[in-house]
């Protein structure tokens, strides 16, 4: 499959059904439903490994898991062959985590320009589209130093700026803060949710920082491998 | 906050009318709550009074809108001490959450419900404290962090106390 273009659905952009997965006898998922639309940012939240990384893994196509079902704009991940869904993740998705997992030996700017080139644009116009992103993150001024040359703050922009480059129609950010001081975290967290919001990509923002999550639309808890959607909950106890 | 001590203090940089003592106040700290003309009039009346104010001049025309006042030497002592005495921290040891969650327990209806509903009441408002923060200026986002981080110490004791409620539930119930 190339990037979803002609594949238009009216149904959400990423939807997941019933998923399960498990870990030797431990249940990460067991029944986890999410679901997300073009545009919008989803803070999934939980305890300590209650299975909200998984969750990110499954609906990104990292992990396939043993139960359920996740569609992305109306194809089911797990019909897809690895090659396609390789690709899906290297157009329509991007990824930032919480060590920026940059490419050591490449400078700032070739990093931000590795997927564009993976994704067959040509290298001048990958390394154009490098330095805007880079502009627009406020770290153009790092742009010929390496990942190792550069402060954890920078190097999140960079990732950020590497997960935006190709216009993604979701990222999915693990933890994106959480390796960052307060003040460098919510500098990454505007610039990233400003950016998202511009080219209306959804975002799904695994944190358990509630002061990342105020920056979504919405949350979900997961908690017991479920997966619920708390924004309007109301206690149901009167 | 403490109306009096705060327009006592704005006064110490030079005398000021009370109409632009309001306008100064609202600018820098007023802006959920902006200050009644009448509050400002009575407040300066009490200052007047104890005599840590004074008036500077009068403009033609009369009424207090007209006054000038200006700080004493009485008033800038009493503007040091304040800003020298520590503010006391809320106790925080008459929680109506903790009450909730255990009349909750006590009376067989589901907990771990009322913990989410408030759960989703306070990050409603820190998305709201969020975006004032991102659009705001420094002052903004100090007045804005400092509600934030408090109501992330309310969530962690929601989510302290969701992962505690079978344990509490059995205590409770004894």
């Amino acid at each position: 499959m190339t990037r979803t273009d002609s594949a238009e659905s009216t149904g959400p952009l990423l939807t997941a059904t019933r998923l399960r997965k498990t870990y030797g006898p431990t249940a990460a998922l067991n029944g986890a439903e999410f679901t997300i639309d073009s545009g919008e940012i989803v803070a999934v939240m939980g305890p300590s490994g209650s299975g909200k990384s998984t969750l990110l893994h499954c609906l990104a196509g990292i992990i396939t898991p043993e139960g359920g079902t996740v569609h992305y704009r109306g194809h089911e991940l797990s019909a897809m062959s690895d090659a396609q869904r390789s690709k899906l993740r290297r157009g329509d998705f991007g990824f930032v985590f919480q060590f920026g997992q940059l490419v050591p030996e490449l400078t700032c700017a070739e990093n931000i320009a590795l997927p564009l080139r993976l994704a067959g644009t040509n290298r001048k116009e990958a390394e154009s589209c490098a330095l805007e992103w880079m502009a627009r993150l406020e770290v153009d001024d790092v742009r010929s130093k390496r990942p190792g040359q550069v402060s954890g703050g920078q190097g999140q922009r960079v990732a950020v700026a590497r997960a935006l480059a190709a216009r993604p129609r979701v990222i999915f950010a693990d933890e994106p803060t959480g390796a960052l001081d307060s003040l460098n975290g919510e500098r990454v967290m505007e610039l990233l949710t400003t950016a998202a919001r511009e080219t209306n990509a959804a975002v799904v923002l695994v944190t358990h920082e509630a002061r990342v999550a105020a920056y979504s639309d919405r949350e979900v808890v997961v908690r017991d491998g479920q997966a619920r959607d708390i924004t309007s909950a109301t206690a149901g106890i009167a | 906050m403490s109306i009096s001590n705060t327009l006592l203090g704005l006064l110490e940089s030079g005398p000021r009318h009370g109409y632009d003592l309001k306008r100064t106040f609202d600018e820098r700290f007023g802006h959920d709550r902006p200050l009644h003309y009448g509050q400002v009039y009575s407040t300066m009346s009490r200052l007047l009074k104890n005599g840590l104010v004074e008036v500077d001049g009068v403009e033609a025309g009369g009424g207090p809108e007209r006054k000038r006042y200006a700080i004493t030497d009485a008033g800038i002592t009493d503007v040091g001490r304040w800003l020298a005495t520590p503010e006391k921290p809320e106790p925080y040891l008459q929680s109506t959450l903790y009450t909730k969650v255990v009349l909750a327990l006590l009376t067989g209806r589901d907990a771990a419900d009322l913990l989410d509903a408030q759960r989703a009441e306070h990050l409603r408002l820190m998305r709201e404290l969020t975006r004032r923060k991102t659009n705001g200026d420094l002052g903004d986002q100090l007045i804005c962090d400092h509600a934030l981080f408090h109501l992330e110490a309310d969530l962690r004791w929601l989510e302290l106390t969701a992962d505690r409620l079978d344990r509490l539930a059995g205590e409770v119930g004894k």
